[in-house]
């Protein structure tokens, strides 16, 4: 009997996976036994034989990947609730764990509620005898992308006998490619994680993001590519700080929680954690939900205008939001503020850690708003004073595109450049359990992700990416990325309503000029 | 079918004829030339621009109007009593021919702004609220459309052969010192006379053969600047763009060229320091105005005539001068066919422009 | 082709590298060893099938969340080539590797006891012979090299 009460007050987490062993294949050579941060498995001497908790395993299949004989495949639990459209089998355990915790649910990564995808509606152009498509392995395709704040007009010096160039231009950042690594703090993922993310940065030529974690001694040396971020915790923000990066990033929101602030659980802020981001050791890093310096857009412009003083207007200095309802006229009032680059993270962004209920519910996503964003900033026309910079759930090189076709200047990946690390969106991060050693600060497990190959597979992926992008280019008859970008004469929408059409400013398919 | 009336069909034609010293001369040649090229057509649009045809008007904003019916001609020209002094108004004379189907009703008038509306006005110039009145009609008169609104100049363009059109508007009769024609091919809209080339605005004007891929762009890029595209055409955008690069951004020919056929980055950094520098930032200002796609145009206004390729050279276009003669063509048959030994000819390259300036 | 050019095409000595930070401790490199100096070749068999098991050459250290894949380092001094009685301990001419000759061993265990890495062990499941690295004589690469899921053990040209 005396187990009953404990039993009905706190019930065994109900288990997602079940881990099959082909006992065929199992040769017990323990590597699932040594390398599961959870332990799911164990050996037994005895019988000399390896077996599997289901109950803790949380789907990373780092086990599986690592099984030299192939004999682990991960299930889902097939054990199943009554069918029910309403009450599904997340809701009820959701309910279930909160009834016996009391606290708020945390989860990892972005949104994985089927929200219509709309990349997944609007097609691409081609070319076709009237115009001939290009071919970018004979002839030149230029992806090169200048983020920053450009003028309106050119000024000539005609004094001389040469005319002459009179415009300086504002800082730029100078992308060979259109895609940037998006902002994952040093803190929600491993040092030898954000090592990659830079390397990748400067072989390929663009710029990774420091996220709020602030920036590690070890990574100043790659600055010339490290977009440094000023987030409302302000954590790591200090003089050596804001001149290390090549440029400024004041970070109000992001897309997987708009209207709160950051969240590094006291399990992940080790020593050197702790050090990097200035907090004690241990402890939950909180970012407030404002910066309790930035109570209305004209607080905003006194901070970029800060910024922009101590590093002498040399770097450019933007601003990240969360795409909200009024994302246009937010946009539009940042720019008027003086940032030289608005970057908008949608529905879709990843994060570390977050409540559940956050992440899936608020924002809208991404396509819909660069698309607002990007017409009502021609509308007034500023668009040319800053760049627009989409994030949020951007999977492919098609996605790419097409964000790009809708007026966006480059992107930002997170997600995806964290599976091209090996993440299998687990979407524990929070728990600083990461087997792949990218969400985690323990030691043994952040060794496995040598940064050597860290790197490498990030640079195949911009690579293959940036291959794709120049096909698709070339099929539509255009060489240089400056045509498609705004260009929604490119893109047709399949089986969306009137409504989406008018908002993302582009066709139905079938419809010609 | 024998043989030579199935071989392929390459679209659009477009000549462009000047006399550098500003001479006049009748429009037969350029008929003549056109009419060469009749294969690059298909009937479906012709045109001509002409400059220095009203020398008694030289002074007065010539609006050449199509209208679809009477009472676009009626709210057209209330609006244009409202701001201007209309200094003569009348029917564009024409000849019967029996190719040329469904014509609008083609009036032309001579204006002047009025006094009190240029004070109202203070912060535009005149040249710009011409550009306002143009886009106002366009966009909001249903059934009017402006084919030219420059000085001492004219469009003349409809549905048909070029040839056809250029005899129906008896163009053999007037004198002009430069002569651009174009003989349509469309593939991507339906023909319409307002659809076809040249584009006019202000003394600009645009023959164009190609397709431009940019097109979303270019025009979302003229909208902050106030230019409407409202006659379903890319070509638009090249006629715009020469209007805000050159007159309101006062820049050359040749910068401009460097910006719709903008050289490639690896060209760019091959130049030296200050020349990489300038065309670099040329290009990171004027990104949106690249026209990418396939294009070789002609463009005119009253003191000089510009032929462009685009930056990879996918359409033809030759050049040739003979004496105080130039010639912009897309093909060199057609400028023999009026001229038989130039002086010069030559293919410009991708990028390159081919200028003819009026000798003061 | 004169001399020089001909020490200059000779291949370089191939050797193993360790790069400890990067070690995870999976053993995989220890697994393949095994497989690579069993009969069958087979992971399964190998594992499953074949008596005695065969006996990798390759150990991995741990302590803390420090760990290494250990083996014979070919030393150019190599002790236990000075104490094998036998002469089954011998320096390969091409690889310059130290290789033991299972033949020609008796099982004095002269040369574990002079290793200073601890590298050799006794192989006692068959023949009581000293078994180790042998550099994968024939392969391209080593298989623990090729097989280390985070490249911490790499083939570099012998320095």
């Amino acid at each position: 009997m005396e187990g009953l009460g404990s039993k009905m007050s706190k019930r065994p987490t109900p288990t997602e996976f079940i881990i099959e062993r082909d006992d065929e294949k199992c040769i017990a050579c323990q590597a699932c036994v040594r390398m599961c941060s959870n332990d799911v498995h164990s050996y037994d001497p005895e019988s000399d034989t390896v077996s599997s908790d289901n109950t803790k395993c949380v789907g990373c299949h780092f086990c599986e990947t690592i099984c030299p004989t192939g004999a682990i495949t991960i299930k889902r639990n097939p054990s199943e609730f009554k069918l029910n459209a309403n009450w599904n089998a997340e809701v009820i355990k959701n309910i279930t764990k909160q009834a016996e915790t009391g606290g708020v649910l945390l989860t990892g990564m972005g949104c994985d509620k089927p929200f219509p995808i709309y990349w997944d509606h609007i097609v691409l152009n081609a070319s076709q005898v009237t115009n001939p498509s290009i071919d970018p392995l004979r002839e030149p395709m230029e992806l090169r992308t200048y983020i920053g704040r450009k003028p309106d007009k050119l000024a000539l010096d005609y004094s001389g006998k040469e005319t002459k160039l009179k415009t300086t231009l504002d800082p730029q950042l100078k992308l060979e490619t259109p895609i940037l690594f998006s902002a994952m703090s040093y803190g929600s993922i491993s040092l030898n994680a954000c090592k990659s993310l830079a390397r990748a940065a400067v072989e390929m030529g663009t710029f990774y993001n420091t996220g709020e974690g602030g920036l590690h001694k070890d990574l100043y040396k790659y600055g010339a590519n490290t977009i440094i971020q000023v987030a409302s915790g302000r954590f790591g923000v200090h003089k050596e700080y804001l001149e290390a990066g090549a440029a400024i990033e004041i970070k109000i929101g992001q897309g997987a929680k708009p209207g709160i602030g950051g969240h590094l659980p006291g399990e992940k802020v080790s020593e050197e954690i702790s050090q990097t981001r200035m907090i004690p050791l241990g402890t939950d890093a909180l970012s407030p939900a404002p910066h309790h310096d930035i109570y209305s857009i004209e607080d905003l412009r006194q901070l970029i205008f800060a910024l922009k003083e101590v590093t002498r207007y040399r770097k450019p200095v933007g601003v990240k939001i969360s795409a909200v309802h009024n994302v246009a006229p937010i946009a539009s009032g940042i720019v008027r503020a003086g940032a030289d680059f608005v970057a908008i993270d949608g529905l879709r962004g990843g994060t570390g850690a977050a409540p559940t209920v956050i992440r899936d519910s608020v924002g809208i996503p991404i396509e819909l708003a660069i698309a607002v964003a990007d017409h009502r900033l021609r509308e007034e026309g500023i668009r040319n004073q800053a760049s627009l910079i989409a994030g949020g759930g951007i999977r492919s090189s098609s996605d790419v595109i097409k964000t790009i076709a809708l007026g966006a200047d480059a992107v930002y990946i997170g997600t995806a450049a964290l599976v091209a690390m090996g993440c299998n969106l687990c979407q524990k991060c929070y728990t600083g359990k990461c087997n792949w050693g990218i969400a985690t600060q323990d030691p043994y497990l952040t060794k496995r992700l040598n940064p050597e190959i860290g790197a490498r597979r990030l640079v195949n992926l911009l690579r293959a990416w940036s291959m794709e992008i120049k096909e698709m280019l070339g099929g539509m008859g255009i060489n240089a990325i400056e045509s498609l970008r705004g260009n929604r004469e490119q893109l047709r929408g399949v089986g969306l309503s009137d409504t989406d059409l008018k908002l993302l400013g582009i066709k139905p398919a079938g419809e010609a000029w | 079918m024998n043989r030579f009336q199935e071989k392929d069909i390459s679209g659009c034609a477009i000549f462009g004829i000047m006399d550098q010293r500003g001479k006049r001369f009748s429009g037969r040649d350029i008929i003549t030339s056109i009419a060469s090229m009749r294969e690059r057509a298909n009937g479906l649009g012709g045109g001509f621009a002409a400059y220095g045809i009203y020398p008694e008007h030289k002074n007065d904003w010539c609006f050449h109007m199509m209208f679809e019916s009477k009472s676009a001609m009626v709210q057209t020209e209330e609006y244009l009593r409202d701001n201007y002094k209309i200094v003569k108004d009348e029917i564009i004379p024409t000849t019967e021919d029996k190719s040329i189907k469904y014509r609008p009703l083609l009036w032309r008038y001579f204006l002047q702004l009025k006094e009190e509306k240029a004070k109202l006005h203070y912060d535009l110039t005149e040249e710009d609220f011409v550009v306002k009145t143009v886009m106002e009609i366009n966009t909001k008169i249903n059934g009017a459309f402006v084919a030219s609104s420059g000085k001492n100049m004219g469009v003349f363009k409809g549905v048909g052969y070029p040839e056809d059109i250029g005899r129906f508007y008896r163009l053999e009769e007037y004198e002009a010192y430069i002569w651009t024609a174009h003989g349509r091919f469309p593939t991507n809209t339906v023909a319409w006379w307002g659809g076809a080339h040249p584009f006019g605005l202000l003394d600009w004007s645009v023959v164009h053969n190609g397709e431009i891929s940019s097109y979303g762009i270019n025009k979302r890029f003229l909208l902050n600047y106030g230019y409407i595209c409202a006659f379903f055409t890319d070509t638009e955008v090249i006629t715009y763009l020469f209007d805000l690069l050159v007159r309101k951004h006062k820049l050359s020919f040749e910068i401009v060229a460097n910006i719709l056929a903008a050289p490639f980055w690896d060209e760019i950094e091959r130049q030296s320091q200050e020349e990489g520098e300038f065309l670099m930032t040329l290009r990171i200002i004027y990104g949106s105005a690249l026209v990418n796609g396939p294009f070789s145009v002609i463009v005119a206004n009253s003191k000089a005539m510009v032929g462009i390729n685009d930056r990879i050279k996918l359409r033809p276009l030759v050049a040739a001068t003979s004496e105080n003669r130039l010639y912009v063509a897309s093909e060199e048959s057609a400028i023999r066919q009026i001229c038989p030994t130039p002086d010069k000819v030559w293919m410009p390259k991708a990028g390159e422009p081919v200028i003819g300036r009026l000798r003061e | 082709m004169n001399k020089n050019q001909k020490l200059a095409n000779k291949k370089k000595p191939k050797r193993i590298v360790i790069r400890e930070e990067y070690c995870m401790g999976c053993r995989l490199c220890e697994v393949h060893c095994l497989v690579r100096h069993s009969k069958t070749k087979n992971i399964i068999k190998a594992y499953k099938g074949e008596y005695p098991r065969p006996i990798p050459r390759i150990i991995v250290e741990e302590k803390g969340y420090v760990s290494f894949a250990l083996q014979c380092r070919h030393c150019e001094d190599a002790p236990c080539l000075e104490a094998c009685i036998t002469g089954a301990m011998y320096r390969d001419k091409k690889t310059d590797a130290v290789l033991c000759n299972e033949k020609k061993c008796v099982g004095c265990w002269m040369c574990i006891m002079t290793c200073p890495f601890g590298v050799i062990l006794r192989n006692v499941e068959g023949e009581k012979v000293a078994s180790k690295c042998d550099l994968c004589m024939g392969e391209e690469i080593p298989v623990c090299v090729k097989y280390c899921p985070n490249e911490a053990i790499i083939c570099e040209e012998k320095k």
